[in-house]
């Protein structure tokens, strides 16, 4: 049972590591869209390392069972899927309030959609069967 | 996508609710058991309205096939991510180059939707924006040269072949 504990002593010895990285690149990115891209993606990692570590390496243990790895694992899944939407939302917010991009970018494809479809909304007569529905059943 | 009648999205509702039970309390006991279909069943009552609109289809034998086979494939790409990130993190010239992106999917379900925008969050280089009926605004760390084109249209498939092509094979056929 020693290996399951090795197992997930090395999951949480990563994880931590990707926190590590998360923090730094918060400090080192130069704008808010930059930072959300390092501590989304090393911060959800990182936190399904440590978790589901734990829960491997209480199986390990003479204190652990199964119940530790089932709940853990719960907990990731639900991680994993409320992770990224929280972030997108926090990023488009921070769009929204007009935050404005590193010097560096290259584009920004997103404000062309917003000023074409503003225009498009003042002269409706020339988009209006663009706007037909698309959801029909195909199946 | 059509929706499913009534019972067959209770049903669906109550199969992933006690699904959740059964690994939260992690105990075949009967009484645990029964007690938590019963809760399953009150709540899905409350819920199946918002919960599904495909019920039991979702349960389809090829789709559940694929979304057993998305799962490695998924954590395997997200792993990339991150080492990806450690290096753009690390490097002492910190190289990037960022940019918000327009890309164009396949897919028709707004579930189907919403797991294509979480997968993009979660994989190299890139996190949703905006998703606009079936226009995504990617920002993405590293807009490659191919991408860089003035042309929308160019843009556009070079955006969606790099960034959600990948996912739409198996999502197309896990949500439609």
């Amino acid at each position: 049972m020693n290996a399951l504990a090795a197992v997930g002593e090395a999951l949480v010895l990563i994880g931590t590591f990707f926190y590590f990285l998360s923090a730094l690149g918060l400090i080192r990115m130069p704008d808010v869209y930059n930072r959300m891209q390092t501590a989304t993606k090393s911060a959800t990692l990182g936190s399904l390392g440590v978790i589901v570590g734990v829960g491997i390496w209480a199986l390990g243990t003479d204190f652990g069972s199964a119940a530790w790895l089932t709940k853990t694992i719960v907990i990731a899944v639900f991680l994993l899927l409320t992770n990224p939407i929280s972030a997108h939302a926090l990023i488009r917010a921070a769009y929204k309030s007009g935050i404005p991009l590193w010097e560096g970018s290259v584009m920004d494809k997103y404000r062309e959609h917003m000023e074409a479809k503003a225009k498009a909304a003042e002269a409706p007569e020339v988009e209006t069967p663009e706007e037909t529905p698309k959801e029909g059943g195909e199946e | 996508m059509g929706e499913a009648s009534k019972i067959s999205r209770y049903l669906y509702t109550v199969i992933v609710l006690f699904l959740i039970w059964l690994l939260l309390t992690a105990s075949l006991d009967p009484q645990e058991l029964g007690f938590g279909l019963i809760l399953s069943l009150i709540v899905a009552a409350f819920t199946y309205e918002i919960f599904t609109t495909s019920g039991l289809a979702n349960l389809h034998p090829k789709r559940v096939a694929y979304a057993i086979a998305y799962v490695p494939y998924f954590l395997w790409a997200m792993i990339m991510a991150n080492l990806d990130v450690a290096y753009r993190v690390l490097h002492p010239k910190r190289p990037i180059r960022p940019g918000i992106v327009h890309c164009k999917t396949v897919l028709n379900s707004d579930v189907g939707k919403l797991a294509l925008a979480n997968s993009i969050t979660l994989t190299p280089g890139t996190i949703t924006l905006d998703v606009d009926d079936d226009n995504y605004f990617i920002h993405w760390i590293w807009v490659p040269d191919e991408a860089l084109t003035e042309k929308e249209e160019e843009h556009v498939k070079a955006a969606s072949a790099n960034i959600t092509a990948p996912f739409e094979k198996f999502l197309k056929v896990i949500f439609g």
